[in-house]
């Protein structure tokens, strides 16, 4: 995926496409369903590799400890068995498995102190106070209003490849997520990290479209402001 | 180009919206959430804008950063534990 955006970006913006893993293991997903309630090893040991990271990855961000999101994994699949004979496919595998997963952690999490909950007291369950950081890029008063202060510049190299390959820039990312309010790290988690439709992710957590792009508008604006550094004065 | 013009130019072609209300519109407009018409006007800000133009392409950097973050990977004896799990389950299911 290109990342240049020309003077007159009227293109739409493209996602990137990866493989599913319909297409990985050459089953659709009623398909896939059924292998599993047949129980075919291999399908479930390839569905199990194929989530693994998602679902850890989900679990952090309702617990505190990477432990701990191991146990919550591990209990999710053990409800993946209890209930899969009932499975009737009303919502996708992939949202059942999810939602299995963050019932699961918000147990955990409430036990563990560190769920915050999601949607139940608006917008500000996220314990966003005062001006937003988005908000502090801007000039507040006078005929410059609405302006930036600093404007944003290009950030170099033009594809993120390379920022990757720097260990503290991607530690300081993974820090920035951690510390993130829960609902915010639940969003950006799957959304951007895992790739999943803003559908899924409205399913898996129960919230709205809105509340979920306001939530990933958060997180992205705060990973981006600890991105910045990184990327721009050649800081590699 | 007169640089009074430029801006009122801009300010008309732009329908007003600032650089401030473009930052917030950066993920509805990325998640394809705007309405035509604000779409349009979002993309005649950025047609006119660079410092605009810049922050969108800084926030696609940082989504496509996040995907590559590399995945956790289970840990082989949950794995294994599970797949035990499996199987007895598939015995329960036959039996
Ligand atoms: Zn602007």
């Amino acid at each position: 995926m290109s990342l240049y955006m020309g003077p007159w970006p009227f293109g739409l913006f493209f996602g990137m496409t990866a493989p599913t893993l319909q297409e990985t293991i050459h089953l659709d997903e009623a398909g896939l369903v059924q292998a599993l309630q047949r129980g075919d090893e291999a399908v479930f040991s390839a569905v199990m590799d194929w989530y693994a990271g998602s679902l850890l990855r989900l679990a952090m961000a309702y617990v505190p400890s990477r432990a701990v999101a191991e146990e919550v994994v591990q209990e999710t699949w053990m409800g993946v068995l209890e209930g899969l004979g009932r499975f009737e496919g009303r919502s996708s595998f992939k949202t059942w498995l999810f939602r299995i997963l963050t019932n699961r952690a918000k147990t955990r999490g409430t036990r563990e102190r560190r769920y915050e909950p999601l949607g139940l007291a608006g917008q500000d369950s996220d314990g966003e106070e005062g001006p937003s950081l988005e908000d502090s890029l801007f000039v507040t008063e006078g005929s410059g209003k609405g302006h930036w202060i600093d404007p944003p510049q290009g950030w170099e190299p033009d594809t993120p490849e390379r920022a990757l390959l720097s260990k503290e820039c991607r530690t300081a990312i993974e820090e920035a997520i951690q510390g993130l309010p829960g609902n915010q790290r639940q969003v950006i988690t799957l959304r951007d990290v895992e790739g999943a439709s803003s559908e899924e992710i409205c399913n898996i957590l129960d919230i709205s479209e809105t509340n979920q792009r306001v939530l990933l508008h958060r997180a992205r604006t705060k990973v981006r402001h600890v991105l910045e550094p990184y990327v721009r004065g050649g800081n590699m | 180009m007169d640089r009074n013009f430029k801006q009122q130019l801009m300010a008309y072609m732009a329908g007003n919206f600032t650089c401030k209300e473009i930052a917030g519109l950066v993920t509805d407009y990325l998640e394809g959430s705007l309405t035509v018409p604000k779409r349009l006007r979002f993309q005649m800000h950025l047609g006119l804008c660079f410092a605009c133009r810049n922050y969108l392409s800084q926030m696609k950097y940082t989504v496509t950063t996040l995907r590559q973050l590399p995945s956790e990977p289970i840990p082989p004896q949950i794995k294994s534990e599970l797949l035990r799990r499996f199987q007895a389950w598939k015995k329960g299911q036959s039996s």
